[in-house]
């Protein structure tokens, strides 16, 4: 992790009146693995292709090692790209279409045109071939692999160039969980091993937290947070990311003084310190954060609505005065029994209220009822904001 | 049948029966076959086939205007597909119906336009006059009716569209990522078109290059009509021995089946030739 590679400063890009990126500020280290994450249609395969350059923003710069590319076709620039669908030339076998970049000449410095000697591209191609596990596939059409193959074809085609930078958009998204699991740490490890820098654009957030040493959440064309998994997971900076990460309970909550926030008019000790006194704030409470106590020695009170085995723990929904939280807890809590909760002070965080307060954060949509709200979700706005988030999920 | 539906397909293989297969045979038949002038009896022979040699002049122009007018139209129709596939959805509408609109209008009237055009006291020597080119060349008129050049015209003319559609077709359906990868691996406009977009157009240009050198390695109409007599097609010489004066269906068949063994010939070598071109590249 060390300097600074590239630059997106003040980046819009918009169509008419639809702005798609709206003053992107990011930079992104060399031999870093960052991820864009967030919903479809948050602008992060956008700053993707700008960065590829295949796109150019209405107004701000992209810089590659301090100088300007904005105007620089995609052909001469130091980054490759592993492309949504593949992208794999049908017409091409697996050897040449890894090939494909390296049978490309090469303009020196002096201006001439320079070819790789047939050995050169040979040794590569195959050198890459082993490294993506796809040795003695050369000869191979390449409609005749799998899906994980032809991944693997596209990183090789991609990472056989030695870019300074390889672009990923949503790579793993045609393949199956187990396969998608096994290419996660074999993307790792092979950004480890070439020492490139990786620009990961995905809509999963496990997949981002898995890998990334930089996340960078992304929703309606704006960077909401960016930082690493931890702290995104952690301490998100608002409701959409404490949300979109990991499931989360979010409250309205009062900050009463450094250390003490108030919610359902009691007072909690938390961590969070340099709000105002009495401003209004969310609280996020992530469900593994929470302890089930008896009744009595709760700090507060309220009766299961549902529960799910999930294997590891139960996915238990409490109702508390009309708000629903959702608790994952090993012990299980039969539905209609009344219980308490404990929650620790490293276990509440604190945010600033933001545009997305108020939209996530209840699980009165969850589980079982969740068909049901479906039905009338024009009347249930919280059912709403959930659907829409849910739908978010699909391209 | 495996197929349920399969009897969908009844009334088309009855029809392919009775109109293709059955006339296939009988002219198989009448080609190696002669009538006893006497008695009108069919008896096997080959001089059909071994007094063809005549012909071969014929056989050869036919060819040889067939691969001009095919190339002709390959050359005009490659670019002007891809040019339409580039473009946006209206203006590919209204490309589409202006190659589409002559072929609403019937081919010999189209073909009659032509000769109107092209004669000696047609139009386009009619404006070359006007203009002063021909006093200029000291010539009473430019002779274009009854070249090769007016039958390869009238060949490109009508069988333009066949070529461009295919191809458009599958230009227009090229996935638009491939071109990105290649550009992002380095390739600039140029190498994108030879090393990507050509080769993935092939199977449009050997579909294209097969419906226009098929109908004119075998039109008649054509030629007579514009190639006024001199330029006589294997079509004209079948025609001839059919309906013309020098009646011999026999023969006529017999030159019919040679022309459609070489034609199915082309084809194959052609197809053969697309594929090991596709295999060239990636070996």
């Amino acid at each position: 992790m060390s300097k600074e590679l590239i630059r997106l400063r003040d980046c819009v890009m918009s169509y008419g009146d639809e702005v798609v990126l709206d003053h992107i500020n990011l930079y992104i280290n060399d031999k870093e693995f960052l991820t864009l994450l967030g919903p479809s249609g948050c602008g992060k395969t956008t700053t993707l292709r700008i960065i590829g350059g295949f796109l150019s923003p209405t107004s701000g710069d992209v810089l590659f090692d301090g100088v300007r590319i904005n105007d620089v076709p995609p052909h001469r620039r130091a980054v490759n790209t592993v492309f949504q669908r593949y992208a794999l030339f049908p017409h091409l076998n697996v050897f040449e279409n890894v090939a494909f970049g390296l049978r490309i000449p090469k303009t020196e410095r002096d201006g001439r045109k320079v070819k790789l000697p047939e050995r050169e591209i040979h040794e590569r191609v195959m050198e890459m071939l082993s490294i993506v596990n796809l040795k003695g596939f050369e000869r191979r059409p390449v409609s005749a692999l799998s899906g994980g193959q032809q991944q693997r074809v596209a990183i090789a085609r991609a990472l056989v160039n030695r870019p300074r930078v390889l672009l990923l958009d949503e790579p793993l998204g045609a393949l199956d969980m187990r396969l998608r699991k096994d290419m996660q740490n074999e993307l790792k490890r092979i950004q480890q091993e070439m020492e490139i820098t990786f620009i990961y654009v995905t809509h999963d957030q496990e997949e981002a937290l898995a890998m990334s040493d930089t996340v960078v959440v992304m929703d309606g064309g704006r960077i909401q947070q960016i930082g690493t998994p931890e702290d995104i997971y952690n301490e998100p900076k608002n409701a959409f990311v404490a949300d979109f990460i990991g499931e989360s309970n979010i409250i309205d909550g009062v900050m009463r003084a450094d250390g003490v926030v108030e919610i359902f008019n009691r007072k909690f000790q938390c961590l969070d310190k340099g709000f105002a006194k009495d401003e209004p704030v969310d609280v996020v409470i992530r469900p593994e954060d929470v302890d089930i106590v008896d009744e009595a020695a709760g700090q507060l009170r309220g009766t299961v609505t549902s529960v799910t085995f999930k294997g590891v723990h139960y996915d238990t929904i409490v109702d508390f005065y009309g708000f629903k939280w959702l608790i994952q807890t090993t012990d299980f809590c039969p539905v209609d029994s009344r219980i308490g909760i404990k929650i620790d002070p490293d276990g509440i965080h604190v945010m600033k209220k933001s545009q997305y307060s108020g939209m996530f954060g209840d699980y009165s949509s969850y589980s079982e009822e969740y068909e049901e709200l479906d039905v009338v979700e024009d009347e249930d706005e919280d059912g709403e904001g959930r659907d829409a988030r849910e739908g978010g999920y699909e391209e | 049948m495996r197929n349920k539906r399969g009897w969908f397909a009844v009334p088309y293989v009855i029809w392919m029966a009775l109109f293709v297969v059955v006339p296939i045979v009988i002219m198989a038949v009448y080609a190696v076959t002669t009538a006893d002038p006497a008695t009108g009896e069919l008896q096997l022979t080959g001089s059909n086939f071994t007094g063809m040699g005549a012909y071969l002049s014929v056989f050869l122009r036919s060819f040889w205007l067939a691969v001009v007018a095919t190339l002709v139209c390959l050359l005009i129709g490659y670019p002007v597909s891809y040019w339409m596939a580039k473009e946006g959805p209206r203006f590919q509408r209204v490309a589409m119906a202006l190659i589409m609109l002559p072929m609403w209008m019937n081919f010999l009237l189209r073909t009659y336009s032509w000769m109107s055009i092209l004669e000696n006291n047609g139009l386009l020597n009619q404006l070359f006059r006007a203009i002063g080119l021909l006093d200029l060349l000291g010539v009473d008129h430019i002779q274009m009716i009854g070249t090769p050049g007016a039958v390869v015209l009238g060949m490109v003319y009508n069988y333009l569209p066949f070529m461009i559609l295919p191809i458009y077709s599958v230009i227009v359906k090229l996935d638009n990522s491939l071109i990105e990868a290649a550009r992002d691996l380095g390739a600039d406009g140029a190498r994108v078109f030879t090393k990507v977009i050509f080769p993935l157009s092939l199977p449009g240009i050997l579909s294209g290059v097969t419906m226009v050198f098929v109908p004119s390695v075998s039109t008649f109409a054509i030629s007579r009509l514009l190639g006024g007599g001199t330029q006589m097609m294997l079509g004209d010489l079948i025609e001839q021995q059919f309906l013309g004066g020098a009646y011999n269906p026999h023969l006529g068949a017999a030159i019919s089946m040679v022309m459609m063994v070489i034609v199915v010939l082309c084809m194959v070598v052609m197809n053969h030739f697309g594929e090991g071109e596709e295999q060239a590249v990636m070996l």
